[in-house]
């Protein structure tokens, strides 16, 4: 195959590849690009073996076959609630995959077609690729041990955010450190490994210290953003190898990744840069320490469910605590109940609920409620005045009505107006602050009841008071 | 002016219209099916495959083809993974005729 066939059958894949991301613009359409996001893989990898085909392609196909095998097997069995975990190893495997690349293009130019020694352009191209592959690897196994609450056993898992006195001039020296040596690399005549490996341990390390300041309810922000690092290590190989297909392939997640980091931010109205530095949460208490004399009117299961049955418009507004307690199926049952008796249920989902972008909404899809009953914020936000009753299961500072007051640390920050109902019924294990560390005025509203308990336990309860 | 263009000034302009692309494209994605997106861009991104491909193809094994053939397993993982569960979502997403 000659180079300039590949290159059209690489343009192929490429314009495959967006349609994939295209079809995702309505749930009816994602599945057929989905599929046309296969057959461009199909294309990629196919051609790629052809234009192999003295090498050792049954390796190579012993390769595939393995790892084809193991992301089957997990993608069949991972739960719903695990996602995020499961997004972020994923991370973590294209990070060391461009790293492992990066090493190989050093160690052989010959084999990628280019030219040996390597010319300066692509050794600054290789040194991007392989910082922001490594910084996305270890920083995506920190993300995962903190979704995957791996907390205990290793301690820079913890969901609590870590932070040192120092940290930001740590990671700035350490940063500026690793780009010396990346600009020895660039410079050197020959294969500088020593710059290299140097430059590449300092990625692995940048990686993990900054992501360990960032604390759990980020980590939607989080994932995000290395979902758009590991497209741009894509690219930056891409540009190494000068293979037009992987610098779209990586431009377009890299560009993804970036859209929703800058979402979910502005859904916390924060800065991008105050979610990097960390430290949000860590001065727990502070706030809610004055709780103490306000009193909340707490309630039964069987009162929730009287006070639901008796009404004619219910929003259920769900949040983390509705995927640690595994409840989306039991919250499908009451809706398709409450339903039943005529009642108008609807579901109302904040952009950060969740660990991940779209999180509840994937919980929710798997527990078959339609996606018409489901709600995005601004849709539903100006019915709140009207809704009868409100259910918020395991949500908190994106129900708080603190955001609406000056000087309050989320001032501003955009929530699901819960308060205006006629009637909030919140579901939470304690009363222990949310992540933001603030109390919330709303638990102590004379139209609130709190429901305390597990949120599976207690939306099962309500269902057994329904029949 | 004259001569050929260097194939990095070529790359930079693939570069720029593909972030073009993404950015009007993944803003018309229904928020609702974010995590989707996560895991399909996740599993594109693993395209990187033919980079480990052209690594791990030089018939005299030494350390850069081993390294080639581990990254071929671990994008193989994700590109496997990442298609498949995204469309275990998707189907969730279906509509239900009842």
């Amino acid at each position: 195959m000659s180079a300039n066939q590949l290159t059209l059958w690489y343009l192929a894949a490429s314009v495959l590849f967006i349609l994939a991301l295209k079809g995702l613009s309505s749930p009816t359409t994602a599945r057929r690009g989905n599929l046309f996001g296969m057959i461009g893989m199909g294309i990629a990898v196919l051609v790629t073996l052809a234009v192999v085909a003295r090498g050792n392609v049954a390796g190579i196909l012993l390769a595939m076959v393995i790892g084809g095998a193991v992301g089957a097997f997990v993608a069949r069995r991972v739960e719903m609630t695990q996602m995020p975990e499961l997004v972020a190893a994923m991370h973590s495997l294209v990070g060391m995959a461009a790293v492992l690349i990066a090493v190989a293009a050093v160690n052989n130019p010959g084999a990628f077609g280019v030219a040996d020694p390597l010319p300066m352009g692509n050794k600054l191209e290789l040194f991007i690729g392989t910082f922001v592959g490594a910084i996305t690897f270890s920083g995506s196994v920190i993300a995962f041990g903190k979704l995957a609450g791996l907390g205990k056993t290793f301690r820079l898992f913890s969901s609590a955010p870590i932070v040192f006195p120092g940290q930001h001039w740590v990671n700035l020296a350490i940063g500026l450190v690793m780009i010396g040596f990346g600009v020895a690399f660039f410079l050197s005549p020959d294969e500088n490994w020593t710059a290299f490996i140097m430059m590449t341990g300092l990625a692995f390390m940048l990686g993990v210290l900054i992501i360990i300041p960032i604390g759990g309810a980020d980590m939607p922000v989080v994932i995000s953003m290395l979902n758009s690092y590991s497209g741009w290590a894509a690219a930056g190989i891409g540009f190494s190898l000068n293979n037009s297909m992987l610098i779209v392939a990586g431009s377009l997640v890299g560009s993804s990744g970036a859209i929703l980091s800058y979402i979910m931010c502005r859904a916390m109205n924060r800065s991008f840069i105050s979610v990097i530095l960390g430290g949000f949460g860590a001065a727990e208490g502070s706030a809610a320490g004055a709780a103490g004399e306000k009193t909340v009117k707490s309630g039964s299961a069987e009162d929730a469910s009287f006070l639901m049955q008796n009404a004619e418009s219910v929003v259920i507004v769900p949040g983390y605590g509705l995927a640690v307690a595994r409840a989306q199926h039991a919250v499908k049952e009451m809706a398709q109940m409450l339903r039943e008796k005529g009642i108008n249920v609807r579901f109302a989902i904040h952009p950060v609920a969740g660990r991940m972008p779209g999180h509840m909404n994937v919980l929710l899809a798997e527990a078959e409620v339609p996606y018409e009953q489901v709600f995005e914020m601004e849709d539903i936000n100006g019915e709140m005045g009207t809704t009868d009753v409100v259910l918020v299961l395991g949500a908190n500072d994106v129900v708080n009505p603190l955001a609406y007051e000056k000087g309050s640390p989320i001032y501003g920050m955009p929530i699901i107006d819960v308060h205006k109902a006629r009637t909030i019924l919140v579901n939470k294990r304690s009363m222990a602050a949310g992540y933001a560390g603030l109390d919330n005025p709303l638990f102590y509203m004379d139209r609130t009841m709190m429901v305390f308990g597990d949120a599976k336990k207690v939306v099962e309860d309500i269902v057994k008071s329904l029949h | 002016m004259g001569g050929t263009v260097d194939p990095t000034v070529l790359n930079i302009v693939v570069f720029v219209l593909a972030v073009f692309v993404g950015y009007h494209v993944i803003w018309n994605v229904t928020p609702a099916l974010h995590t989707p997106l996560m895991s399909v861009t996740n599993a594109i991104s693993s395209v990187i495959i033919v980079g480990a491909i052209l690594a791990a193809a030089p018939m005299e094994t030494d350390f850069g083809t081993v390294l080639g053939l581990v990254a071929v397993g671990l994008a193989a993982v994700n590109v496997a993974g990442g298609f498949m569960v995204t469309q275990r979502m998707l189907d969730m997403f279906r509509k239900k005729q009842k």
